[in-house]
C-alpha cells in the first residue's frame, strides 16, 4: 500500500495572475506542483498537472491581460480553472489547432506563442472545457483524475 | 552522469546553482520553444536553449530538469540567475552553438551507457 497523507478536506488554491509579467509567471504553477507533491500525488499525475497549470498560467499572462488561476484538489482529482478578462477567442476550433497562435512577435521571440499551449492542456487532461466570449474573456477548465 | 561531469567537454561555465552540480543527467532536450519543452522534455534532462529570460527557470523547475545550458554565448538575464539560484537549478553557459553542444553531450552520454 502506497503511503500518502489522507486528505481530510478539499484544498482550494487561488492565484491572481498579472498580464505580461514574465518574471513572476510560473510561480502559481510552481506552488500548485509543490502542494501536489506534499499531498503525495504520483510523479506522472504531478507532471500532467504542472504542464496544464503552466500553460494555463502563461495564457493568462500573454493573452488574458491578467486573471485568476484556481485549483481545487480532492482525493479523486485535480481541477484547474483559468479565468481571464482578455479579448476572448473568436474561433475556438482554430485556437485548439496545434501551431495556431495570435501571440505578437516580441512574445514569440521569447519562445512563447508556439501554438501549443491549449493542445498541451488538453493532452494532459482527462476533461477539458473552454468557454470564451469575445470582448469579455476566456475560461479554461482542465480536470485530471488521480487514477 | 552528473552535471559536473559535462562542464569540460561542453566548455561550459557555471553561472549559478553550484550546489546542485551533482544532479544526474539522464538525457537532453534542445528547444527554444517553451511549450515544446513542457510537452517533451523528460525529468532529469539537461535543456539546451538560446532563451535567456527568467521564465526558463519556471519551465526547468516544473519539469524537474537537471540543468539549463544556454548556448552560443548568449547571456542569461540577471533575473534569470537570481531565480535559478533560489530554485537551486544550475544555469550553464557555453560559446558552443546548440548543435555542437548537443553533439558532444550525446557522445558523452552514449559512451557512458555502452
Amino acid at each position: 500500500m502506497e503511503s500518502r497523507k489522507q486528505m481530510s478536506q478539499d484544498i482550494t488554491l487561488e492565484y491572481p495572475i498579472k498580464g505580461m509579467d514574465f518574471v513572476s509567471a510560473g510561480e502559481a504553477s510552481s506552488n500548485i506542483k509543490h502542494t501536489l507533491q506534499l499531498i503525495g500525488f504520483s510523479p506522472a499525475i504531478i507532471r500532467r498537472a504542472a504542464i496544464a497549470a503552466y500553460e494555463a498560467e502563461m495564457n493568462i499572462v500573454i493573452h488574458g491581460s491578467g486573471g485568476v488561476l484556481k485549483t481545487v484538489i480532492t482525493p479523486e482529482k485535480i481541477e484547474l480553472t483559468a479565468e481571464d478578462s482578455g479579448p476572448g477567442i473568436p474561433d475556438i476550433d482554430l485556437a485548439m489547432q496545434e501551431g495556431y497562435s495570435t501571440a505578437p512577435d516580441h512574445i514569440r521571440e521569447m519562445g512563447f506563442g508556439a501554438g501549443m499551449g491549449l493542445p498541451n492542456i488538453r493532452n494532459c487532461s482527462d476533461e477539458f472545457v473552454i468557454d470564451s466570449q469575445v470582448g469579455k474573456g476566456t475560461i479554461v477548465k482542465a480536470v485530471i483524475y488521480r487514477t | 552522469m552528473k552535471v559536473s561531469d559535462i562542464l569540460n567537454e561542453l566548455e561550459a561555465e557555471v553561472r549559478c546553482g553550484e550546489t546542485s552540480l551533482d544532479r544526474d543527467i539522464s538525457w537532453c532536450y534542445c528547444s527554444d520553444l517553451l511549450s515544446d519543452v513542457m510537452a517533451n522534455a523528460q525529468k532529469d534532462s539537461i535543456w539546451i536553449t538560446l532563451q535567456t529570460h527568467p521564465n526558463i527557470v519556471a519551465v526547468a523547475s516544473l519539469l524537474g530538469l537537471s540543468a539549463i545550458l544556454i548556448s552560443r554565448g548568449a547571456e542569461p538575464d540577471p533575473e534569470t540567475l537570481n531565480k535559478a539560484a533560489q530554485e537551486n537549478i544550475p544555469v550553464l553557459t557555453t560559446k558552443l552553438p546548440t548543435f555542437e553542444a548537443a553533439g558532444r553531450l550525446f557522445m558523452l552520454l552514449n559512451q557512458q551507457s555502452s
